[in-house]
Formats: structure tokens, C-alpha cells, sequence
């Protein structure tokens, strides 16, 4: 700050302790409700300090489910996690390989090749969803793990972030390497990738968000219930009809599909601002 | 921008793009093509013959009053979701960047909600505000307001808005903080020594340099409201009560859930995809050209 004026430093702390409630408070709602038993909850008036059922909420959530889901969480979060990552772990891996190929070699249609994936950067699952769950129905993946992770490893974002990484790789490097003998694969293992490391890991980390949090495709290709993500669950946990609603289950349920993502975004905070920053670019 | 140095052969390098490749061709553009396609044909009731019918489905689409109430809905949640986040992350950005004590602190307090799935943003908000249960919603009705989101359309948006805003805001503060840690100390001290206060340096000196990071959230914020809101809203009120959150999206899926007409739902698909390239080309230019004031 260019002066120093107490009050004004005052009312900083202020807007942002403020700010931190408000964020925060939604969540702790929903840790707490998961302590109380239905009655508690449906009579309106929640206290809001900690109950006692959280034990029993818990149990019942994760190993039996609740009476409308009908799938124990733990279940349902072992399917989120294959789903996260795959998408994950898929989109590095398609990505870096397309990207050291459109960096590293001349071949014909390059440029071709790089905006015909360019292009997918722009329109999101969302605009071609039928069709793209007829091609699916088509190929007999519904209801399978590949069927909910392939098409939503489509996309630009990583190969984008690998060549403006790459382009910063210094050329000597290469030069180097071909002087000392390697080729094209002895370069990618010694040299570019531990290189990427970081890189690596902030896509990483925005892909497994990206993928836990998924919705609309989910919701739309899987039909068993064996097949249900956590945040699907949570949907079919809470009913028009009130008087069926099992909010503490609801809200276990939501605890519980928040734990994964918010963890990886507190702990692994640099990586995950780094790879926000530069995918968007 | 190329490299100097490159490996030679073309074998290998269309085997490492191969994958992409595929994956992209068969999930992104055979789907794409197929709805642009689509949009020209007209199915009869049991999907067996489809005859080619020009751009009648455009024009039926333009006829139902439902679309234009789809797209106002749209353009309302957008503005809305766009103006409370990013003024309340600029806010809360400003705060932070003032060297506080204890700030990165206060940064990990408010980035997590980025995390948190839409559909989970809208229930938490739904329980809050809930009508007769909620911590928050049941005081509203016990104060004489009529508070009720599951047959209230303004109520609906109004809790639609607010979850959406919560979630996304997370996203525009890290961004703002970034543009505004990227501003020269010397030219706000150049500012104070010419005796401007703290607020007219805000908004004559930071405001216009951070014009670049708005505007790129501005776009991201719509592009957001557009689609990864289809979650909050299916949690929440499922387009409801009687069509009145339902926005562009989620009308597509709604329409070809309920086995309408596959032309017609191809044709809206059609039309977000116009939309989202526009937004997406818009952006590159803007960010292209580096405009600053």
C-alpha cells in the first residue's frame, strides 16, 4: 500500500473476513445437518452446532445408501474417482503425445492437425450431447467406464498447454540430445518430461476437478445405478415431494463429494493456480 | 512461433497424434456434423425415414414462444451471474492484494468453492434457502415475505443466481488478484504523489489496466453461465416452476429427454454452438490486440 491508513486496512480485513463467511457458510450448513437425524432437520430448526449422528449418518451413507438412491456413497465415489481419473490421466496422456508430435517433428498437415484440435476448444459437451450419446449408445459403451470417460477426454485444453510449454523448452536442448545420439524417444523420457513435470501435474490437478464434478453426461449414459457418479447421486437423493427428502443423507452425501476436490485444491493449492492460469490463456 | 530444431521422419509423429486424433474425429466432430446435419431433416414419429427439409426447423424453433422465453431467461441469469461475481470478486481482490497480514490465508479461504461441483453449489443453497426447513429461508417466510423457489419463478432465479454467483467467484477473485499483483507499484505511487486518493487511483488507474482480465472473465462468467450451470439448475429446479429457469441448454436437453423432435433439438444445439464460437472469437481478438484503456 502506497500510505498507511488504519481504517481503511480496518475495513479490508473486514470485507474479507466477511467474504470468507459467506463462502464458507453454505458448507458449514451442510456438515452440520449431516450430525442431525431427519426430524431434527425437518422441523426447521437446525442448531447450529454439531448433533450426534454423524457416526450413524455416515455409516448409513457410505455402506447402505439412502431410501431413494439406493446405492451406498462409497460406491458411487469409487465411480467418480475411476471417472476423474481417467479423464485425467487420459488427457495428459493424448495430450502430450499430440503436442511433442506438433512441436517436435515437420510433417505434412501439421498445421492442420493442430487447429482441427484447436477448434474443439470452443464448444463444450453440452452443445452436441445427443449426438454425441447416439454415437455412444452406438459403439455399446453405455453404462461402461470408457463411455464416460472418452468423450469428455476430447479437447484442446491440454495439448495447448503442453506446446506452450514445450515452445519455451529451450532449443539447445534438443540440438544437444541429437549431437549426444537420442532420438525421438530417448529425448521425450530423458529430457522433455522431466521437464514437464510441473506442467504435468496442474493439468493434473484441473482435470480431476473438471472430471469429479461432471454432470450432464453422466446424467444422461448412465442408467444402472451401479454406474452412478456421487454428484448424480446427490440429485436423485433430493425429491420434489419434500416428506421422502432424507436431508441429512443429502447432505452427508454432499460432504462427502466435496471432501476429494476441496482437499486437492487446498493442498495442492500452487499447482492447481497454475494450472488454472495457463489453461485458460 | 516454430522451433529450429525439429526430428525428421513422418511415421512416428502420425502415430503420436493418432490418438487425439481419433478421440477428437469420433466424440467431437462425427457428434458435431451430425447435429448441423440433423438441423436440416425432419424425422417422422417413429425415427424410421428423415426427408430433407431446409431450414424449416430454424424457423419453427423461432416461432415457439418458449425459445425467446428460454433465451430471455438466459440473458437475465447471465447478466446477473456476470455482474454480482466479478464485482464481488474485484472487491474482494482489491482487499486481498493490500499486503494484509495473514492474506495467502485469507486467498485459500476463498478459492475452494472452485472445487465444488455446480450441481452440490445448487443444493447447498437450496437447503440454506429452503421454504420451510432452510437455516436461512424459513426466517425470510417467518418475516411475512412469501419465499418459496419451488413455485416462485423469481425466487428460482433469484436462488439460481446466487448459487452460481457463490461457486464462480472463487474464479474470477484468483484471476483478479493475479491481473492486479501484475500492476506496477510506481504507477499507483506516480498517482499518489499527484494527490490522488485511494479511490480515484481505483477506478483512473487500476480499473482501466485491469480492463484486459475483465473482459476475459466477462467471457469465461457467460460461457459458465451457459453451460456448466445446466448442473445447478437440474439439481435445483429442473427448469422449473412452470419453464421459468429453464435457459437455452438446458431446453435441449429437456426437449430431447422427453423424445421431442430430434431436428428441432439438433437446431438448438446448432444455434449455441454460433453462440459459444462467436464469444470464443470475440475473446481472441480482444486478447489478441492487448487493448488496455
Amino acid at each position: 500500500m502506497v500510505e498507511n491508513r488504519p481504517f481503511r486496512t480496518f475495513m479490508a480485513y473486514l470485507t474479507l473476513i466477511v467474504g470468507v463467511v459467506v463462502v464458507a457458510f453454505p458448507v458449514y450448513l451442510a456438515i452440520m445437518a449431516s450430525t442431525f437425524d431427519t426430524a431434527t432437520i425437518i422441523n426447521g430448526n437446525m442448531p447450529l452446532t454439531p448433533g450426534d449422528q454423524a457416526p450413524e449418518n455416515y455409516t448409513r451413507a457410505l455402506f447402505y445408501g439412502g431410501k431413494l438412491a439406493r446405492e451406498p456413497v462409497s460406491m458411487m465415489m469409487v465411480n467418480s474417482m475411476i471417472m476423474a481419473l481417467g479423464i485425467a490421466f487420459g488427457k495428459i496422456l493424448i495430450s502430450i503425445l499430440s503436442a511433442y508430435a506438433v512441436v517436435y517433428f515437420k510433417f505434412p498437415f501439421r498445421k492442420t492437425a493442430f487447429w482441427v484440435i484447436f477448434i474443439t476448444l470452443m464448444l463444450p459437451v453440452e452443445v452436441r450431447i445427443y449426438p454425441t450419446y447416439k454415437i455412444v449408445a452406438d459403439l455399446g459403451l453405455l453404462d461402461t467406464y470408457t463411455g464416460l470417460i472418452m468423450p469428455l477426454i476430447a479437447s484442446a485444453t491440454g495439448t495447448l498447454l503442453f506446446r506452450q510449454f514445450f515452445m519455451t523448452v529451450p532449443d539447445e536442448l534438443l540440438e544437444a540430445s541429437k549431437i549426444d545420439g537420442a532420438g525421438p524417444f530417448r529425448f521425450f523420457k530423458d529430457t522433455l518430461l522431466p521437464l514437464s513435470i510441473t506442467t504435468i501435474a496442474a493439468l493434473f490437478v484441473i482435470q480431476f476437478i473438471y472430471g469429479w464434478n461432471q454432470y450432464l453426461w453422466p446424467l444422461l449414459i448412465t442408467t444402472q445405478s451401479s454406474m452412478q457418479t456421487i454428484v448424480i447421486g446427490i440429485k436423485k437423493m433430493i425429491t420434489t415431494t419434500d416428506a421422502l427428502t432424507e436431508w441429512q443423507i443429502a447432505m452427508t452425501t454432499a460432504v462427502l463429494a466435496m471432501v476429494p476436490p476441496v482437499l486437492v485444491v487446498i493442498f495442492m493449492q500452487r499447482l492447481f493456480v497454475k494450472g488454472l492460469v495457463e489453461t485458460e490463456k | 512461433m516454430e522451433k529450429r530444431a525439429h526430428f525428421s521422419g513422418w511415421t512416428l509423429p502420425l502415430l503420436l497424434i493418432v490418438p487425439q486424433m481419433a478421440i477428437t474425429l469420433i466424440f467431437f466432430y462425427w457428434p458435431a456434423s451430425q447435429a448441423i446435419w440433423q438441423s436440416f431433416l425432419r424425422e417422422d414419429a417413429f425415427g424410421l425415414s428423415s426427408e430433407f427439409v431446409g431450414i424449416e426447423n430454424y424457423v419453427v424453433l423461432f416461432e415457439q414462444p418458449e425459445y425467446y422465453r428460454a433465451m430471455v431467461t438466459t440473458v437475465i441469469f447471465s447478466t446477473l451471474v456476470a455482474f454480482f461475481s466479478l464485482s464481488v470478486a474485484l472487491l474482494l481482490a482489491s482487499q486481498a492484494d493490500k499486503n494484509l497480514r495473514g492474506g495467502h490465508a485469507f486467498k485459500t479461504l476463498l478459492i475452494w468453492p472452485y472445487a465444488v461441483a455446480p450441481a452440490i453449489a445448487g443444493v447447498l443453497w437450496l437447503f440454506m434457502f429452503h421454504p420451510t426447513l432452510g437455516t436461512l429461508g424459513r426466517p425470510i417466510n417467518a418475516l411475512g415475505f412469501n419465499w418459496n423457489p419451488m413455485l416462485n419463478g423469481t425466487d428460482a432465479m433469484i436462488l439460481l443466481v446466487l448459487s452460481a454467483t457463490w461457486k464462480h467467484v472463487s474464479y474470477n477473485f484468483l484471476f483478479f488478484l493475479a491481473g492486479l499483483q501484475a500492476i506496477p507499484k510506481s504507477v499507483i505511487e506516480a498517482g499518489a504523489i499527484d494527490g490522488a486518493g485511494p479511490m480515484r487511483r481505483f477506478w483512473t488507474i487500476i480499473f482501466p489496466l485491469l480492463s484486459p482480465t475483465t473482459f476475459f472473465l466477462l467471457v469465461v462468467t457467460i460461457v459458465y453461465v451457459f453451460f456448466e450451470t445446466f448442473g445447478i439448475i437440474d439439481a435445483v429446479t429442473g427448469g422449473g416452476p412452470a419453464g421459468s429457469t429453464t435457459t437455452l441448454v438446458y431446453k435441449v436437453f429437456a426437449d430431447g429427454r422427453s423424445g421431442g423432435d430430434l431436428g428441432l433439438s439438433a437446431a438448438q444445439s446448432v444455434i449455441l454452438m454460433i453462440i459459444v464460437i462467436a464469444l470464443t472469437a470475440i475473446q481472441f481478438r480482444y486478447v489478441e490486440r492487448r487493448v488496455q484503456y
